[in-house]
């Protein structure tokens, strides 16, 4: 046990009994637990409970996390990214092991904890901030840079209430961003607010990350995790699968625990999406002859979709929509609609030029529908396939040697020129 | 999988020049999370270092308590009036029940600045970690915190409603004596009882709801076993001490002592309350912190 360690997790564990389908806990009554008394005798003739009513949220977690040390933790819904917070926040208890944490811990698990409607947000800033941990003197201190930060200085008088959730957002989040805990623990709850506070509230917790503060961060915000985090855990059904850079565990969450395909197959026409006579049969992104689950985005791929018709004369055009971030990037849309004179099996391909796409993740919908008067689908299949576009930053890639973040969800290569304007010209003149 | 994350520790002065250097370890605070079995430590110390979310929390009832009422903190006064003027009716006329020679309505006032204290301390702090359960699954912190400051904001009410008893006093032509001046210990005392049977029920509540139906009958039969609408007297010498069992018996005593400094207050029975109450706190924040340590998986 080094003292230069944060956090110790050894076989750290948490069991819930199932209850109803959708609850966590089964709420009990005093009839419940008296009946269970009633029938404990009998409980041996019919074995013990079974094993099956309970879940292991969390089980075995071993880790090491140094100070100063950012750690995104991954992983699908219910792999136990949440549990493992509430385990080392002490929210809860664990069922079995033990973790050392030294170091003040703030958690910031919801967003605007302890707030209160009928108080104004100056009277919030308090309440919150002395929950979250913050003395009532740490606050008076910082109270006009919060209120600055949160960007509500006329509203600081008025109840919360009155607020737009917008306003609230960001002033619970300020009170949060100005913690100064030896180790924060932050839950998905960056998925709130504009895009524009978003963004400042990543830097200010980069701001965290960089001062010798040790994060641990659970998100799905891959390019958030790879960009703060120098360090990521890959968690699914309770058990940790990878702990490495966040890079490569991020790559890894991609191709296996989200199940993620660049290729879709469906080999029974029984079964594949479509309606009587049209029935889509592959799509896949391709990387020359290979699937492209981790697509390069300085190199061109290609879409490839097969489908299969089963009555002469079918007029209709294929799009498929690729997804970044939660927008639609760009369609891609055959410009006509094509006739399918004869029935048959037909491959549409399509080429995405290298220096397209943003580095992340998409997912691609595939649509095929006429439309005649009107619109007729004859099949919508979203998330058809999914990738991770990255880049390789050799420095040929669009952001050339810039290497932070960049916003977008696409980043097409565009020409730029520069030259010099003549000294005794109007540097505002030519441009009407 | 073991730990070794050896490759990718993250700040090391040695390496990244730009880095500050760790924190300084000897400093900080350590703690073990992991299961524990039985009886869990009370662990004062921890309450002491969050005393400042009390208070905070303390306010916040105080200032939401009232809101969006017409009447505001008037309330604090119309309740326990309200249920005076009913008492006087029906068993001051129509019952005729004695008051130690005193008139009723000052007779049943006394008794009810104590009563409506804690009938609504115990209904209000034990659906408190319910009503906040946004808190208790998102934040650590004492949960004790929570019931404990329903209760202490009740004491602000509890003040409020003892100026009418101070009106009260002088209308019926009995100024306040120098027992007056010893409220504050039946306070304490009261504030003592309502805690401990709050923690009991607010941590009853989040594993059985029932509580939230048993209440209503348990503060009506209370009311009735202690003596706020009869006199102390009615009740036989032997079955007294018995009688002081119930914590409220040696507040309400002692509130009519203070109020109107007739008869002084039976020490036995005092005795009784006292100890009984300083168990039922004891044994209630035992409870507490053995059921605080799922509590936001049962909630």
């Amino acid at each position: 046990m080094s003292s230069d360690h944060a956090i110790e997790a050894e076989g750290l564990g948490k069991r819930y009994r199932l209850g109803a389908p959708g609850e966590q806990y089964q709420y009990r009554t005093l009839r419940d637990t008296l009946a269970n008394l009633a029938r404990a005798p009998f409980r041996r003739r019919t074995g013990p409970r079974a094993e099956a009513s309970f879940l292991w949220a969390l089980r075995d977690a071993n880790f090491v996390i140094q100070h100063g040390q950012a750690v995104g933790f991954i992983g699908r819904n219910g792999a136990g990214k949440s549990t493992l917070l509430k385990l080392l926040s002490r929210i809860t208890e664990p069922t079995e092991g033990r973790a050392v944490v030294r170091g003040r811990m703030a958690s910031l698990l919801e967003v605007g904890t302890g707030f209160h409607p009928e108080m104004t947000g100056r009277e919030n800033i308090f309440l919150s901030g002395v929950i979250l941990g913050m003395t009532r003197g740490e606050i008076r201190r910082k109270l006009d840079e919060i209120v600055a930060f949160a960007e509500v200085e006329k509203f600081v008088d008025t109840p919360v209430k009155r607020y737009s959730s917008g306003m609230y957002v960001r002033l619970a989040f300020a009170v949060a961003a100005h913690l100064e805990p030896d180790i924060l623990l932050v839950d998905e709850v960056l998925a709130v607010g504009d895009l524009q506070f978003q963004k400042k509230c990543l830097s200010k917790m980069q701001d965290v990350g960089t001062s010798g503060r040790t994060v641990l961060f659970v998100s799905h915000n891959m390019p958030a995790i790879t960009r703060l985090c120098s360090r990521a855990i890959l968690l699914d059904q309770g058990r940790i699968v990878a702990d490495g850079s966040a890079e490569e565990v991020v790559h890894k969450y991609f191709v296996t625990a989200a199940g993620a395909s660049a290729v879709r197959l469906w080999t029974d026409p029984a079964t594949a999406p479509g309606v009587e006579g049209f029935k889509l049969r592959a799509v896949a992104l391709m990387d020359g002859a290979a699937p492209a689950t981790v697509a390069q985005v300085d190199e061109p791929h290609e879409l490839v979709i097969r489908y299969a018709t089963q009555r002469p004369d079918m007029r209709f055009r294929l799009v498929a929509a690729f997804n970044s971030q939660g927008v639609c990037a760009f369609p891609a849309l055959q410009p006509r609609e094509i006739l399918h004179a004869q029935p048959g099996t037909f491959e549409a391909r399509v080429m995405l030029p290298a220096n397209l796409l943003a580095e992340g993740e998409y997912n691609v919908d595939i649509s095929v529908f006429a439309s005649r008067g009107k619109k007729s689908h004859f099949c919508r299949v979203p998330d058809a396939i999914a990738f991770q576009a990255v880049d390789p930053m050799t420095g040929e890639s669009v952001r050339g040697d810039y290497a932070e973040g960049l916003a977008g969800v696409m980043r097409p290569q565009l020409e730029w020129r520069q030259s010099p304007w003549p000294e005794d010209a109007d540097p505002t003149g030519g441009l009407g | 999988m073991t730990a070794t994350p050896g490759s990718t520790t993250g700040v090391a002065p040695a390496q990244e020049g730009a880095a500050p250097a760790p924190p300084p370890a000897v400093n900080l605070p350590t703690f073990v999370i992991r299961p524990h079995r039985g009886l869990v430590a009370l662990d004062l110390g921890e309450l002491w270092a969050y005393r400042e979310l009390l208070w905070t929390l303390v306010w916040r009832e105080l200032k939401v308590r009232y809101k969006q009422t017409a009447i505001g903190a008037a309330w604090a006064v119309v309740q326990p009036a309200f249920s005076m003027v009913l008492f006087a009716i029906v068993f001051g006329k129509l019952a005729q029940l004695p008051s130690d020679g005193a008139p009723y309505p000052l007779f049943s006032y006394a008794a009810l600045v104590p009563w409506q204290f804690f009938s609504r301390a115990l209904t209000e702090a034990s659906m408190s970690l319910i009503a906040q359960d946004r808190l208790v699954t998102k934040v650590y912190f004492p949960r004790m915190m929570v019931p404990s400051a329903v209760v202490l904001s009740g004491v602000a009410d509890l003040a409020i409603a003892l100026l009418l008893a101070l009106a009260l006093m002088l209308y019926y032509g009995h100024p306040p004596g120098p027992a007056f001046a010893a409220i504050p210990l039946f306070v304490l005392l009261a504030v003592i009882a309502a805690c401990g049977i709050s923690l009991w029920l607010s941590a009853l509540n989040v594993s059985y709801r029932d509580v939230r139906y048993v209440l209503p009958f348990l503060t009506q039969l209370w009311l009735y076993a202690t003596p706020v609408v009869y006199p102390m007297s009615l009740i036989p010498q032997k079955w007294r001490l018995w009688a002081g069992l119930n914590p409220m018996c040696g507040v309400v005593d002692g509130f009519r002592w203070c109020i109107l400094g007739t008869r002084a207050p039976d020490l036995g029975v005092l005795a009784v309350s006292s100890a009984v109450s300083v168990v039922l706190l004891v044994s209630g924040a035992a409870y507490f912190r053995h059921v605080e340590r799922t509590m936001a998986d049962r909630i």
